[in-house]
């Protein structure tokens, strides 16, 4: 009789278990297999001028914010100020317009204001893909030499700025 | 504002409470193993200790929402300065930061009502009960602490102005839905470390179940009232008419109340007659568990919720470990104390015990639909069997029937006795309240019939009032034989709380099913002098404005409503946009009528003038809430009975207690 | 003989296994029935999709593609995962935040024309992020 009592114990485990595997999934979660890689190589255009084309030795040269981001993301609405905030504390952001519209994207950027130093128009999503974007925004630190150091996917506030970006800009002024 | 109330000073108020939770774990606890009566005392000034300091820390907060001090990090992102003062206290506990510590908070309290009315409890017991609660605190103020601390302050970029309360939330009923539902929660604390101080003395009397059933009560009136008035809110700010959604949220919260239900009542069983011991406990366990289930499936963000809180998988890790830890530890617990023992008594298929374990049959059976509808979708995810989505249908496939099969049996077991009840003395008290209420039940449908139409007569409209009528038919009768061989007076207060929670329980029941039986909506594109004729009312399209208040624009109609050419009401449903927050809100327009709600929002606005917008008739639709009302409000007087306040239990059925529980071991 | 108390025991034991096994069984053929799977306008396009079964689709509405009716709320647009788009037909009043260039999730059925009649339109913002299954459909795209 006493083996029933440790049913409600195994079923317990069972829904734990389910739960956890849940949490895995969560694409918060996400590791990149680029970390300590330098940037992919692209060649696509500016946001602002159709035949202006960029690469990745364009972004090298300092420590860099790599933030992509949509008019059709919500979040990136969200996002939007602290961005603004960063940049006006001379932070360099560069800007992935993702999968967009460029008319849409610049009038968005004129409706909300701008703190990109440049915008990479990545219409066909080809660049996501290569540095595995999942979804809008996302946001991916690069060094000098151009290595990716970190990577964020979801919104990038305060919070995550002390927790995972600012030690990286605090050592590079020491 | 207040020098005193800082945020730093709210901060090491947490941590004190915290630490005095840890010592109020493990003093009173260990007391009870050594037998040390000084240390056993000690959790009931502990547990006040804790409350107080924990308070001070929500008084800290409270103050910097109030203050509008926005280097705080919490407050600028759920607050700002033309936020009305009852929105900024109640923004406190808006998102997931304050809401725990409200959390925190209520635990306190309960924790202290346990240390302050528990007087009638014995030492040891009593020490064991509050160590427990003081784990459970310790447990929710280090992931407050440590993963969600609301007193961080925003270095070194301080905004100027807050980014605003979501606008869903702004909203009096959120003012009070959360720490409602919280203290419903919260409250189930209590009755599972009665169950498991009960496993650690293997103590499962009827004193026991005696002592648990108030707080038992007490926390599902609280999560009655949280329940009825989320749906409350959903239904005229959601803006589009539904009153329950089958949301994650709104399940998880769904959840811990069937399963107290059932608890409340196996309680009775096994304090009046011994039986369903084990099981008893296991709802206990249950209960509480599935509190905490919902607070890791709101917070952790593994479900998508219209109610989008913002979640944090970390925090969900947290959550769940410690889910694992209380629960598995007391499962694990369950499974070696368990009582195994039958019980002594017996009883016949028609006894109250039976449909008493019919009503927990019944209801299990429901939460294990609305758990396996809820994690469905996780664990066919787990499994690579594509991403899915489980609709309304599932679930009112099941509760339809199984409310109306509940219905069948709540007067049953009310009317019948303990023990061994013979068929014939069932049958002969059955069979005229049952062609009564058959014959009411067609009663009604015909008149429901006459009043909306073909509509009135379906199936649906029957089975509910044929069965709301017997659940009224039988308690009346059952009342009027308790008066006529006692009194009004000399009836115990319990038992009138018994009939108007039950009656509430067919009320809400009656609202539900005649809704929808017989609601009618329709979608119209509409401008200026349009109208549109629903269910025999005539709406009129009037007018559009724009204008603004402290927070947000607004664009309102008019929509003036009449039948048969005599006018009854005008209208106003909204859009408004917030200024800080990209997001416009549906305010709906309500005339509220015992038998009818009349209901209108406006839509998005069409090309050329025109608007898109949504008319509702619903009839009944205010009985669900009334019945809610009269289920907290019987509730409410079952806790106030007498029986529950005796000082102290007399030494002969303490001998008896004591030789009953020594044969058990 | 049984001992009437654990007769009476057994027949409960006996009567609860029946009706959960009743129960878990029902359960499981009704989720199987009301679950709505989640489609790609790609694999809805490319014919994986089944006809006739409520299922949900999701990604962004096409901009420039939503067309009203002149009398009655009946409306059509196109949403797209940037390789596909997948025509969408709906009557009745759509969400505050569904818009032109925003991420909608439908529910509904697909006729032999490939066109998705949804009873449901939803335009759910996570606060924080995309919603996860438009999320993972751009990074399965194109794989």
């Amino acid at each position: 009789m006493r083996i029933i009592l440790f049913a409600p114990l195994m079923v317990f485990f069972a829904i734990a278990i389910l739960l956890w595997s849940a949490l895995e999934r969560e694409p918060g979660k996400l590791p990149s297999a680029l970390i300590g890689k330098p940037f992919p190589e692209f060649s696509l255009t500016k946001l602002s001028a159709h035949n202006q084309y960029l690469s990745a030795e364009d972004l090298s040269g300092a420590l860099a914010l790599i933030n992509v981001w949509a008019t059709w993301c919500y979040a990136c609405k969200l996002e939007h100020p602290y961005l603004q905030k960063l940049a006006s504390n001379g932070i360099k952001i560069i800007g992935i317009n993702y999968k967009d519209n460029r008319k849409a994207a610049i009038a968005w950027l004129e409706r909300l204001g701008n703190p990109y130093s440049v915008i990479i128009f990545d219409e066909e999503g080809s660049l996501g893909l290569d540095i595995g974007v999942s979804g809008a925004p996302e946001t991916f630190l690069i060094d000098k030499q151009g290595i990716i150091l970190h990577r964020r996917v979801g919104i990038l506030d305060q919070k995550v700025w002390e927790k995972e970006f600012s030690h990286y800009y605090s050592d590079s002024w020491e | 504002m207040n020098v005193f109330l800082s945020p730093e000073m709210g901060h090491i108020a947490l941590i004190i409470g915290s630490c005095l939770a840890f010592v109020q774990a493990l003093l009173p606890l260990a007391g009870s193993y050594t037998g040390t009566v000084r240390w056993m005392q000690m959790g009931r000034s502990l547990a006040c200790g804790n409350l107080f300091f924990v308070f001070l820390a929500f008084l800290c907060l409270s103050n910097a929402f109030l203050s509008d001090d926005f280097t705080v990090r919490y407050v600028a992102q759920n607050s700002n300065t033309l936020l009305p003062i009852y929105f900024k206290f109640s923004a406190v506990w808006s998102a997931h930061e304050g809401s725990l510590l409200l959390w925190v908070l209520i635990l306190s309290m309960w924790t202290a009502a346990v240390a302050l009315f528990g007087s009638r409890l014995p030492l040891q017991f009593l020490s064991r009960t509050l160590a427990i609660l003081g784990l459970i605190s310790v447990g929710f103020g280090f992931f407050l602490l440590f993963t969600s601390n609301p007193f961080e302050r925003t270095f070194p970029l301080p905004p100027i102005d807050g980014q605003d309360l979501n606008p869903l939330l702004q909203d009096i009923a959120l003012i009070l839905h959360p720490p409602l539902l919280y203290f419903g929660y919260v409250g189930l604390a209590v009755p599972f470390a009665f169950a498991i101080s009960a496993l650690l003395e293997s103590r499962f009397d009827s004193a026991w179940a005696n002592w648990s059933r108030p707080w038992t009560i007490a926390s599902w009136c609280f999560l009655t009232i949280g329940i009825f008035l989320g749906s409350w809110w959903a239904y005229y700010e959601l803006g589009w008419g539904g009153w329950w959604f089958w949301d994650p949220v709104e399940n998880a919260s769904l959840m811990p109340w069937l399963v107290t239900t059932a608890l409340i009542h196996s309680l009775i069983a096994s304090e009046q007659r011994g039986v369903f011991r084990s099981w008893t406990i296991l709802l206990a366990i249950f209960a509480f568990s599935l509190s905490l289930l919902g607070t890791f499936l709101v917070r952790s963000g593994v479900l998508t919720s219209v109610h989008a809180f913002a979640s944090d998988p970390e925090r969900g890790i947290y959550i769940l470990l410690f889910l694992s830890i209380v629960v598995g530890s007391t499962l694990a617990l369950f499974a070696i104390r368990g009582p195994v023992l039958m019980s002594t008594s017996s009883y016949s298929g028609t006894s109250r015990e039976t449909f008493l374990l019919i009503n927990n049959l019944i209801l299990t059976v429901a939460v294990a639909v609305v758990l396996l509808g809820t994690l469905y979708p996780l664990i066919s995810d787990a499994f690579g069997l594509g991403k899915i989505s489980v609709g309304p249908p599932y679930f009112n496939f099941f509760f339809v029937p199984l409310t109306f099969v509940l219905l069948i049996f709540i007067p049953l077991a009310m009317r019948s006795s303990w023990g061994n009840v013979s068929t014939k003395a069932v049958s002969s008290w059955l069979m005229q309240p049952l062609l009564l209420s058959l014959l009411l039940g067609l009663i009604g449908s015909t008149t429901l019939a006459y009043w909306v139409g073909e509509k009135g007569n379906s199936l649906l409209a029957i089975v509910t009032m044929t069965c709301v009528s017997w659940v009224f038919v039988m308690i009346l009768k059952d009342f009027r034989d308790k008066i006529k061989s006692s009194s009004f007076t000399l009836l115990p207060v319990r038992y009138y709380g018994m009939v108007l929670a039950h009656l509430g329980v067919a009320i809400t029941v009656l609202g539900a099913g005649l809704y929808a039986a017989s609601g009618i909506q329709r979608d119209v594109k509409m401008g200026i002098g349009d109208y549109a004729v629903l269910g025999g009312y005539t709406f009129y399209f009037s007018d559009i404005k724009r204008d603004r208040r402290s927070n947000f624009s607004f664009t309102q109609a008019e929509i003036i409503v009449s039948k048969e050419d005599r006018e009854i009401v005008t209208l106003n449903p909204e859009k408004r946009h917030y200024f800080s927050n990209p997001q416009t809100m549906t305010e709906a327009a309500i005339d509220p009528g015992l038998l009818r709600d009349l209901y209108v929002s406006l839509g998005e606005p069409l090309d050329d003038d025109h608007w898109a917008i949504r008319l509702h008739v619903k009839p009944f639709v205010r009985c669900i809430w009334l019945g809610g009302a009269m289920i907290s409000l019987g509730g409410l007087l079952a806790v106030l009975d007498k029986r529950y306040r005796r000082r102290k239990i007399c030494s002969q059925d303490r001998a008896n207690l004591s030789v009953q529980s020594a044969s058990e071991i | 003989m049984m001992h009437p108390l654990r007769k009476q025991r057994m027949q409960w034991i006996c009567l609860i296994l029946i009706s959960t096994s009743v129960a878990t069984a029902l359960i499981a053929y009704m989720l199987r029935q009301n679950a709505n799977f989640f489609y790609t306008p790609s694999q809805i396009a490319i014919g994986q999709a089944p006809l006739g079964v409520s299922l949900r689709a999701g990604g962004e509405v096409v901009v420039g593609s939503l067309k009203r009716a002149q009398q009655s709320l009946a409306i059509e647009f196109l949403v797209s995962d940037g390789l596909h788009s997948v025509k969408v037909t709906y009557e009745g009043i759509l969400p505050d935040l569904f818009s032109e260039g925003q991420s909608t999730v439908v529910t509904g059925k697909i006729d032999d024309q490939n066109t998705l009649h949804a009873v449901q339109v939803l335009a759910k913002h996570d606060e924080n992020y995309t919603p996860p299954e438009i999320a993972e459909m751009y990074e399965n795209q194109g794989i």
